[in-house]
């Protein structure tokens, strides 16, 4: 086997873009044909020996020596190997890892949080003066809520209101707990039962909160049970078990399915459509909403949940947000249109040999990936 | 000999949970109960000894550098418990909650750019005239389909505006696309099906090899 040290084939080190350091890439340039294999050592500065860092990949000829330690610095050699020769390179300058305050491949990410923030701002500010004046539709399954409150009540049968399987910082959850509090208030003012079955404990707390609020402001504070809002269990299909042998069992006349839900929706969406219960179902797992849609009477689906947080409480934070993102969605329409106008026009005049256009339309879909990784 | 009293213990917790379709009966009330007393004891468990003991105790008590930041979640944990606390003092409590709810629609916030608008919008932008009429017609039918589904988000539309309008066409695409779904998520729970029916006649009664 022959050692070479030839020019041709080369390596470059420098510090990974973009994170919080202790990550150097390594990129080859001219890689020798019939390469099997590109070994990559690492030589830390003070140390007399290269020690083995990975393997670098041939496909990419690129490679993330993650366990390098921010701030030391480092020499790389690396070895081609062929059937029957093995090329080396190696970096000359020493190379050390330091993370970046800004990542800048998330560019895309910050414009459209500046910018759909300035919205939100500005629809709150106007939502403060006249909330009045800022129009959302009707969401039906809103307006169901004092009949579904109201059946229940004449069957002389309890509400159960079930918040979904995650935790309190998901939005769907988050949702759930201001749709809980137009359906508590409801059902002090009716004098109904509501049962409130929980599968995190920290949701529960707020749950038991809302409600506490929400009879204080029907002026019926004495009429809350605490202990009608409970814990069941944290493990999935364990509360599905529960949820169900509670909906057998207590024979609520409405059943409010609202946060976030997995596998179970539909067990839990059957066994009440089976015992005859109004059900509204509201829910940001889009992979769960074809099961409410199919069970359900009526279904928030999506934001529709989020929008009807702001319906409800006509409060002008949750207004401005709404009316913020209806805002933003215009816009995302508009570049939509421009965008595919822009590259049916590019694909055009690809075809007739001028593929300048094209990449342009491609550097803004790069720019948008990047947002994305 | 253990294998089989899991076997016999399994296929019969399964068939009382089966007999849920007969309808609300005791034999599915002890299943119930043993299942849900048993996760929720798993739960304790787990919370216990990898959350509690491992990520708060153990740093603490071996003296591990930093392990003094570990007081600001202690805090918020403990003040938690300021709910059975007296009125006067259980409204701490309410600090933990916020500071957990302002953390998660603070990290929503950056999940849904990055996971779903930007990478939605890239797959949008596509022209409509790629050389392959099989390819344009795709592409037409996703450009339509996603901007009428948006304008059905759209919550500042009238009821008779334009806007409407197209909203009904985005409405016919979402049900389309649940339809696919749906069917997609039965067949799944078919095999899941399976899977059981398989474990009850095959490990359980012996009557057909397991799969």
């Amino acid at each position: 086997m022959f050692f070479l040290l030839i020019f041709s084939f080369s390596i470059s080190a420098k510090d990974t873009p973009n994170d919080a350091g202790g990550s150097i890439t390594v990129s080859t340039y001219n890689i020798p044909h019939y390469t099997e294999r590109i070994e990559l050592y690492r030589k830390v500065k003070g140390d007399t020996l290269y020690k083995e860092a990975g393997l670098i990949s041939l496909y990419k000829g690129e490679f993330d020596d993650t366990l390098a330690v921010a701030g030391e610095s480092y020499l790389y050699r690396a070895r081609a190997i062929t059937k029957d020769t093995v090329y080396i390179a190696m970096t000359e300058e020493f190379v050390s890892s330091s993370p970046q305050w800004f990542n800048k491949s998330r560019t895309a990410v910050l414009l459209f949080i500046v910018i759909f923030g300035s919205f939100v701002f500005v629809f709150i500010q106007l939502a403060k003066k006249n909330p009045e004046g800022l129009f959302i539709r009707r969401l039906p399954a809103i307006d169901a809520i004092d009949e579904a409150v109201g059946r229940s009540t004449e069957m002389g049968k309890p509400v159960l209101f079930i918040p979904g399987i995650e935790y309190i910082t998901d939005a769907g959850t988050l949702a759930s707990i201001t749709i809980l509090q137009r359906v508590g208030k409801k059902v002090a003012e009716y004098g109904t039962r509501i049962i409130h079955a929980n599968f995190d404990p920290v949701v529960m707390t707020a749950a038991q909160e809302t409600l506490k609020t929400a009879y204080a402001e029907a002026g019926r504070p004495d009429a809350f049970n605490k202990d009608d809002v409970f814990y069941l269990t944290s493990e999935q299909f364990g509360f599905a078990a529960g949820v169900d042998g509670i909906m057998e069992r207590e024979r609520p006349g409405a059943i409010f399915l609202q946060g976030y839900f997995y596998a179970e929706s539909l067990i839990l969406a059957e066994t009440g459509y089976s015992i005859g219960a109004i059900q509204i179902a509201g829910t940001n797992a889009t992979t769960q909403l074809p099961f409410f849609v199919a069970a359900c009477d009526y279904v928030l689906m999506g934001e529709e949940m989020f929008a009807a947080s702001a319906y409800i409480s006509r409060e002008p934070r949750l207004l401005g947000s709404i009316k913020g993102s209806d805002l933003t969605k215009s816009i995302l329409l508009g570049l939509i249109g421009i965008g595919v106008t822009f590259g049916t026009v590019a694909s055009l005049l690809k075809q007739a040999g001028n593929p300048a256009y094209m990449e342009i339309f491609n550097k803004v879909l790069d720019f948008l990936a990047m947002g994305a990784r | 000999m253990l294998e089989t009293i899991s076997v016999w213990i399994a296929g019969g917790l399964t068939l009382c949970i089966f007999s849920f379709l007969y309808g609300d009966n005791p034999i599915y009330k002890f299943a119930e109960h043993l299942y849900v007393g048993f996760s929720a004891a798993y739960w304790l468990i787990y919370v216990w000894h990898f959350t509690i003991k491992q990520m708060v105790i153990n740093p603490i008590v071996a003296g591990e550098s930093g392990a003094w930041l570990l007081i600001i979640p202690l805090f918020f944990g403990v003040i938690m418990l300021s709910r059975w606390l007296p009125e006067r003092y259980s409204w701490i409590s309410r600090w933990s909650i916020a500071f957990t709810v302002g953390i998660g629609a603070g990290m929503v916030i950056i999940g849904q750019v990055q996971g779903y608008i930007l990478p939605q919008l890239k797959a949008t932008l596509l022209p409509l005239a790629t050389g392959s009429w099989k390819t344009n017609i795709d592409n037409f039918f996703i450009v339509i389909g996603t901007v009428t589904t948006l304008t059905y988000f759209y919550f500042s539309r009238r009821e008779k505006s334009t806007m409407s309008k197209f909203s009904r066409i985005g409405t016919a695409f979402i049900m389309i696309a649940f339809g696919a779904a749906f069917g997609y998520t039965v067949m799944a729970r078919i095999s899941l099906l399976i899977g059981r029916m398989s474990f009850l006649f095959g490990n359980w009664f012996r009557i057909v090899k397991p799969l």
